[in-house]
């Protein structure tokens, strides 16, 4: 690979040309989420199933509307849930939802202060959600043992984390990453952690083959302005990792030639 | 009757199709999903599913979210 051109995401049999993927929470309202998520230039955008509120807003405006699902992949999230069986009943409601459409991004919280995936939960809904035919893309621990396992058991894509879900610490521990990412059968994204530009810049550059992020672009200041940003990093990222970094030394190397020097010679 | 409305006690006077318990709650046409006790019911079937009283009805749809 030698053309950014060229270069796709494959996610379940569908190419992609950003490795940019996008939530849609805590946006000011729909009209900062439209352009937000317009700004990155993400194919594939997150959204939470919840309950309808029933007789409430009734003019309200329709994430689904603002985000269609015939120009993006949407992708349903089991956010909230804390069981396997509850993320299970998420999925399928999203499907029916969705069109039949297959593809969703589990995860399995533990706790509400970390938000820590629960491993032993999002494995058994792993197996059950393949089983049943879903494209599965799991959000889970950097542990490389648990991504193998995951892959194993069929999931599309896994989704480390690099920091905790809405803490913007950036990539706390890029050696569990890279040990992933050196024995990944299926793409390897991190999901949660990125705060800034570089973080996810750093991300692309150890060889993840996307970033999925919400918090780092909603919680910006500006909101849009930094979802341009975030597309520009990935892009960078991806395309230093492809082209291979010069190696590290310790001392200088100068860049202009000693020869034909005419000062300091006599 | 009266049946659980996400997770809310909905009476109603007579036994409904879930058609029509949606066209009352001005949600006909709108992006949704429903199950009915714990089973998603197909939107081409909500015509022809008839509510009972005691059923639990979940309609959901998509917002935002990571």
């Amino acid at each position: 690979m030698t053309n950014m051109q060229q270069d796709a995401l494959e996610i379940a049999g569908v190419r992609y040309r950003s490795r940019l993927l996008v939530g849609t929470g805590k946006y000011k309202d729909m009209d900062e989420t439209r352009d937000a998520i317009e700004a990155s230039g993400a194919e594939i955008v997150t959204v939470a199933v919840r309950r309808t509120n029933i007789g409430q807003n009734p003019g309200e405006a329709n994430l689904l509307d603002v985000i269609p699902p015939d120009r993006y992949t949407i992708l349903p999230n089991t956010a909230g849930c804390f069981t396997a069986e509850d993320a299970v009943r998420t999925c399928r409601l999203a499907r029916e939802l969705l069109d039949g459409r297959n593809l969703v991004k589990l995860e399995v919280l533990a706790d509400q202060k970390t938000l820590f995936p629960n491993v032993v939960e999002t494995i058994k809904a792993a197996e059950v959600l393949v089983k049943d035919g879903f494209d599965v893309m799991v959000y889970t621990s950097d542990d490389p043992i648990i991504a193998r396992q995951l892959a194993e058991i069929g999931c599309v894509a896994v989704m480390p984390l690099a920091g905790l879900i809405g803490s913007g610490l950036g990539i706390c521990n890029p050696y569990n990453l890279r040990i992933i990412l050196e024995e990944a059968t299926v793409p390897i994204l991190v999901d949660a952690g990125v705060g800034t530009a570089s973080d996810a810049t750093i991300a692309m550059e150890l060889g993840c083959a996307g970033v999925l992020m919400n918090t780092a672009i909603a919680g910006a200041q500006k909101p849009v302005l930094m979802a341009e940003a975030m597309k520009h990093a990935v892009l960078a990222g991806r395309g230093a990792y492809l082209a291979g970094r010069m190696p590290r030394r310790l001392y200088a190397a100068a860049s202009s030639p000693w020869e034909g020097t005419f000062v300091g010679n006599e | 009757m009266q049946i659980q409305l996400n997770g809310e006690a909905h009476p109603l006077d007579s036994s409904i199709s879930l058609a029509e318990l949606v066209e009352r709650l001005g949600l006909t046409g709108k992006r949704l999903a429903v199950e009915l006790n714990l089973e998603i019911v197909p939107r081409s079937q909500y015509a022809d599913t008839r509510l009972n009283d005691g059923d639990r009805v979940e309609i959901v749809h998509a917002i935002g979210g990571g």
